[in-house]
């Protein structure tokens, strides 16, 4: 992309598989560091790598890269963590709740199942700082965005969009439906690392009550 | 060293924040780099007044600013000329000069461009996050608190007293760009234009593009004729990372360059901008025209050469007259 940057894509799908070989890539070249690379973004099915023209020159880093490639699959990557994190759904926690269950023609406890009822890989963070992006929704609960976005999302509300599911780190606009709204705080600037949750993490979400998530706070 | 008060804030402005040239290294975290959009004239102002280039400033946006000095302290004002008085009378840019105690600096509005750099002699004091004092507006970390500057804010500095030698440096009138109205900025085509259909690729490389109101330090939004995806191809695209100068076309067909406050994006990017232009897109405000010119890669890399040489030539003057 551009002048300075490689985007290096591993599959064209979002998937378990082409997630993980994302990762692989991204944990090879941390430990083999590139002289000139500035940043590196990996995201759904693509690292995104950012040099400095300066130093290194397209040719050189994709040769590099390249090489690099072939080592996917031969290396172990750190186990992931497993996380439970408590959501209050519904109500003003929850804004879309009772929208998406109408829109599947299930309760709103129905909708809690499903959500809380499976395991979810984090795929990449982006969007903002700690925002998660996770997989796979039950298909059963797949729903489009917002038709119109939210100028104001609550810090901590747990959302969901065709098949992913994620987490709002800080208040901002958005156009995702809101189930409900985790206390855990998902972005710390002054924590090393910084984010909650890291690419290939698992997570699951369990159900708690207003009380609770204030005693949380 | 002692930590001293060095100026204090009046009136903010619309918008004023702490930006030194950007944090990097935490892109896998969503963290995107922010730091000033005119690079250029960041660097330019630190070494008026001798700091490390990649010292904070405050990046003025439109007018508004006033600041009073509370001791005898080297600044430079550089970027664009939002109109810059020390007390009543106009003050000279692209200049290492020095505000007494009790002067006062203000922007009173925008001749030229958007955005002016504040440079102060010993720099600010601040705590970095994640290697970086830029300030990240929208998740609320970096320089002061992660907010824009208000009034009251009083600025600290490590030993100012030395940079008051710079005083009457300037940079060299023949490298300090022109801000004009009429942007042509030069770009990369890709990574997805070939999902653009081919009259797509003329009409965005030959038609003006005027910049929304709307625009931020996230990206710069313009409208002009639209910008056609091929049959089929669908409006957004799986998640991937970007970089600023990256121009995006959302659904409407309206290009978007993208800024530094974000890392990653869901729409198809037919070009970028190189990054000789970057500090341009940190001039260009709403009602501007923006054109687009396709060059080599070999072109932008000697583009970025020659503007590296411009910092590197005043830096060896510096060197030698001090």
């Amino acid at each position: 992309m551009g002048d300075r940057s490689l985007l290096v894509e591993l599959g064209d799908e979002i998937s378990p598989e082409v997630n993980r070989r994302v990762m692989e890539l991204s944990v090879i070249l941390m430990e083999n560091p590139i002289e000139g690379v500035i940043e590196t973004v990996p995201a759904y099915r693509s690292l995104l790598i950012i040099y400095d023209p300066l130093k290194l020159d397209l040719v050189m880093i994709k040769t590099r890269m390249e090489d690099l490639q072939k080592k996917i699959g031969e290396i172990k990557i750190p186990e992931p963590k497993t996380l439970e994190i408590p959501v209050v759904y519904g109500g003003e926690y929850g804004p879309d709740m009772e929208w998406v269950s109408q829109y599947h023609n299930i309760s709103v406890d129905g909708v809690i199942q499903l959500h809380t009822g499976t395991t979810y890989q984090v795929y990449m963070i982006g969007f903002m700082p700690g925002f998660p992006y996770m997989g796979e929704l039950p298909e059963g609960l797949a729903t489009p965005r917002r038709e119109t976005p939210r100028t104001v999302i609550p810090q901590g509300s747990v959302a969901i969009a065709q098949r992913q599911t994620g987490i709002y780190p800080v208040e901002s606009p958005g156009g995702w439906q809101i189930l409900g709204r985790t206390p855990l705080k998902l972005f710390n600037p002054l924590h090393s690392p910084p984010t909650l949750l890291e690419m290939g993490d698992l997570v699951k979400f369990f159900s708690i009550g207003e009380k609770e998530f204030k005693q949380w706070q | 060293m002692a930590v001293v008060e060095t100026i204090e804030v009046l009136t903010p402005g619309p918008l004023t924040t702490l930006q030194d040239l950007g944090r990097f290294g935490y892109g896998r975290y969503g963290v995107p780099p922010s730091g000033a959009l005119d690079t250029f004239s960041l660097r330019a102002a630190n070494l008026l007044v001798g700091n490390n280039e990649n010292e904070a400033c405050l990046e003025i946006t439109m007018f508004g600013l006033r600041i009073r000095a509370l001791r005898d302290v080297a600044i430079a004002v550089t970027g664009g000329d939002l109109r810059p008085f020390l007390n009543d009378t106009p003050l000279s840019m692209w200049t290492s000069l020095i505000l007494k105690e009790g002067d006062t600096l203000s922007f009173r509005g925008m001749k030229d461009g958007c955005r002016s750099y504040l440079a102060v002699g010993g720099g600010f004091f601040l705590t970095e996050v994640m290697g970086s004092r830029s300030t990240n507006l929208s998740s609320g970390f970096g320089g002061l608190d992660g907010r824009p500057v208000k009034k009251g804010d009083i600025f600290t500095a490590h030993s100012p007293h030395p940079h008051l030698e710079t005083e009457g440096r300037w940079f060299p009138q023949d490298l300090i760009p022109r801000y004009i109205r009429e942007w042509r900025l030069r770009v990369i085509f890709g990574p997805q234009d070939d999902q653009f259909t081919e009259k797509a690729k003329t009409t965005f490389c030959n038609s003006p593009y005027q910049v929304n109101p709307q625009s931020n330090r996230t990206g710069i939004r313009m409208a002009g004729p639209i910008i056609e995806r091929k049959p089929k191809v669908q409006e957004s695209i799986i998640s991937e990372g970007v970089i600023p100068g990256a121009i995006q076309v959302p659904g409407d067909g309206q290009p978007i360059i993208i800024l530094v406050e974000i890392v990653t994006g869901g729409y198809r990017k037919i070009a970028t901008v190189i990054t000789a232009d970057l500090p341009l897109l940190g001039q260009i405000k709403p009602g501007d025209t923006v054109t687009f010119e396709e060059i080599s890669l070999d072109e932008a890399h000697e583009a970025l050469r020659e503007m590296e040489e411009k910092i590197k030539g005043f830096k060896e003057q510096i060197s030698t007259s001090a």
